[in-house]
């Protein structure tokens, strides 16, 4: 289990690492056709800001030899918003006093629909909160049944299961998962997730083995920035991924950066900012380092930045998406997780990336694929 | 150095022999002590199993070689199997190097076979390392199996053609959780230099020690070389000249200067 590796892997010697690189260590990385996760650090290190044009150009380089001008479209569902957890950053924290939802099936297929109305999207990702009692394994599975006439890649981005729930789910045509940890930095964890399962470190975290063993065809990870260094949490989330590869070998994996804002109201204040000059570092490094791995850029980010980076690395998007339950048709007004940069529509976004020369694919998959011989 | 280990042995030496094609007994032994090599292969077809004053032992046994019988000759699973116990019984190692090759010219390891008899043998509580093709798939698949390291080949056996499924050994290299051990083609000093330089854990080299003109100093030389690659992988390789990219004339990045 990954949470035996990450013992071995001190978060303050990292960090001091990563400071103390050098031009002499970029350079070095740069040059190489295979990357180790020292060059990793030395790519994400500031002695890498100078190198931002060298390493776009590599990173389209790879970006376009493995896979070609096009872009993977998604759209997330969030079913609902219930949870048990008290993530300090979160507006699903179960101390706001919001509207909670859980989606009726009849509810759950009328998103369905409204979303195939936005669009050709083929790649559904199902998102909830932590309520195992009320929206738990067979809640889920329900969905997933209801989503499968209308897509034909079910992804899943859920609290952590157990290996056999993974497995019940793939059943059921699920193909990817995907979880954040959020922040590797053990020590601290437990500041941002005080109560409730998320709590819990090495259960989240050796998840991605669970997802490994259970199967599932891809997993998806993710840490946040706004927590923690930066720099030392996506070093960390390196490693967990050279660790997975290597392990879960018929797997296929994505990374994301999601960027926390600073807060308008007196909501939580994220402890570290990254500027788009070090997203884009991030995603360069990342791609430099793993010519394979899907970058995924949510609607998080706001478009001019997804615009550019659509043709510099990033190979998965989502557009026109809603983050509160039942946002495209039953709900539109409830309180959303986190607020969009980019409110494009799907039309529009596609138009975009044509524009930029790159070509939006909506399917790429077929459901039976999860299903066969289980 | 980083000290190897496989099944919980540590070997200081990350340089394999072959006991094969030498002209003496004596000359085989006299490379293996120059070569520093702690383990050394033997095909179980060349002992005369019931003599235990068999000559070609009596040169091989040393105390800190740890002794690697080899099943070459046999062409499926099942005969490797029941070579495996009778190299057990006649050796007092459960250590063995799996070859099936049915095709008698090149020597060409059958990958099916393999897989299916590392499947059996580990489960026989032996410590499986098998000869293989150097096809990454196999490779993850035998490490599933509970092999003890993955040997591919580097070019034809016998041949001294040296790294000629590079491209195959780097992916198998970055994959790998069990030791990468070069095995056959491996020609010059040059070619061992090279494989370690890329990550392989070791070397595993006969022919091109045991025909050379002088295969005392030929050995010493490999052994040499697989150090120098070894310690040039362990401090990180420099950069080639060609790859950076000057600043382009239309930049990627003016968008992050807005």
């Amino acid at each position: 289990m990954f949470s035996e590796e990450l013992e071995k892997i001190s978060w303050e010697e990292t960090t001091k690492a990563i400071y103390s690189k050098t031009e002499a260590d970029v350079i070095r990385a740069l040059s190489k056709s295979k990357c180790d996760i020292d060059d990793f650090m030395a790519m994400i290190s500031p002695a890498a800001e100078k190198y931002l044009e060298p390493m776009a150009h590599l990173s389209r380089k790879y970006t376009e030899e493995r896979f070609g001008k096009t872009i993977s479209m998604f759209i997330p569902l969030y079913i609902t918003n219930s949870c048990t957890n008290s993530c300090v950053y979160c507006g699903f924290h179960i101390s706001n006093p919001m509207a909670r939802t859980i989606l009726t099936p009849e509810e759950i297929e009328n998103e369905y629909k409204a979303i195939k109305k936005l669009g050709p999207f083929e790649n559904l990702l199902i998102v909830t909160g932590e309520n195992p009692a009320k929206a738990g394994v067979p809640y889920i599975a329900k969905a997933l049944d209801l989503a499968k006439p209308y897509f034909s890649n079910l992804k899943i981005e859920v609290m952590p299961l157990k290996a056999e729930e993974y497995a019940e789910l793939v059943k059921h045509g699920l193909n990817g998962v995907i979880c954040f940890q959020e922040t590797y930095n053990k020590a601290r964890y437990n500041i941002y997730h005080p109560r409730g399962m998320k709590s819990k470190f090495e259960w989240r975290v050796n998840g991605f083995d669970r997802m490994g063993q259970s199967g599932v065809h891809s997993i998806g990870m993710g840490v946040l920035i706004g927590l923690e260094d930066w720099r030392t949490d996506v070093t960390m989330m390196a490693y967990h991924l050279r660790y997975l590869q290597k392990k879960y070998w018929k797997t296929k994996y994505s990374v994301n950066f999601p960027r926390m804002r600073p807060a308008e109201n007196e909501g939580f204040q994220p402890n570290v900012i990254m500027s788009d000059k070090e997203l884009a570092q991030v995603t360069f490094a990342m791609r430099i380092f793993d010519h394979d791995v899907d970058i995924s850029y949510s609607t998080r980010e706001p478009a001019n930045i997804r615009d550019n980076m659509a043709t510099l690395g990033v190979t998965t998007m989502s557009a026109e998406s809603k983050t509160e339950p039942g946002g495209y048709y039953s709900y539109p007004q409830a309180l959303e997780q986190f607020h969009i940069s980019d409110d494009r529509t799907a039309a529009e976004m596609e138009k975009v990336l044509k524009g930029l020369g790159r070509i939006p694919v909506w399917k790429d998959w077929d459901v039976s694929f999860d299903m066969m011989g289980r | 150095m980083e000290k190897l280990i496989i099944a919980g042995r540590v070997f200081d030496s990350r340089l394999f022999l072959g006991t094969g094609k030498f002209n003496s007994n004596k000359n085989m032994e006299e490379t293996i002590l120059a070569s520093g090599t702690e383990m050394v292969t033997v095909a179980m077809k060349r002992i005369e199993l019931d003599n235990k004053e068999d000559d070609m032992m009596k040169h091989i046994v040393h105390p800190h070689i740890q002794l690697l019988p080899n099943t070459s000759g046999v062409r499926t699973a099942e005969e490797a199997i029941f070579a495996a116990q009778m190299a057990r019984e006649a050796f007092g190692t459960n250590w063995l190097k799996l070859e099936i090759h049915p095709d008698p010219r090149y020597l060409l390891p059958d990958s099916t076979e393999t897989l299916k008899a590392t499947e059996e043998l580990v489960k026989m509580g032996f410590v499986v390392l098998p000869y293989c093709q150097a096809d990454p798939t196999l490779c993850k698949r035998l490490e599933e199996a509970g092999a003890a390291t993955v040997m591919p080949l580097a070019a034809p056996i016998g041949t001294n053609k040296g790294l000629q499924t590079r491209d195959f050994l780097r992916i198998i290299i970055e994959q790998s959780n069990v030791p990468v051990v070069v095995d056959a083609g491996i020609g010059a000093p040059s070619h061992a230099a090279e494989a370690m330089e890329m990550g392989a854990a070791a070397c595993l080299v006969n022919t091109a020690i045991a025909v050379a003109g002088n295969p005392v100093e030929m050995a010493i030389a490999f052994k040499e070389a697989v150090i120098a690659g070894r310690r040039a992988y362990e401090a990180g390789l420099g950069l080639k000249s060609e790859s950076l990219i000057a600043s382009a004339s239309s930049p990627l990045t003016a968008f992050l200067n807005d």
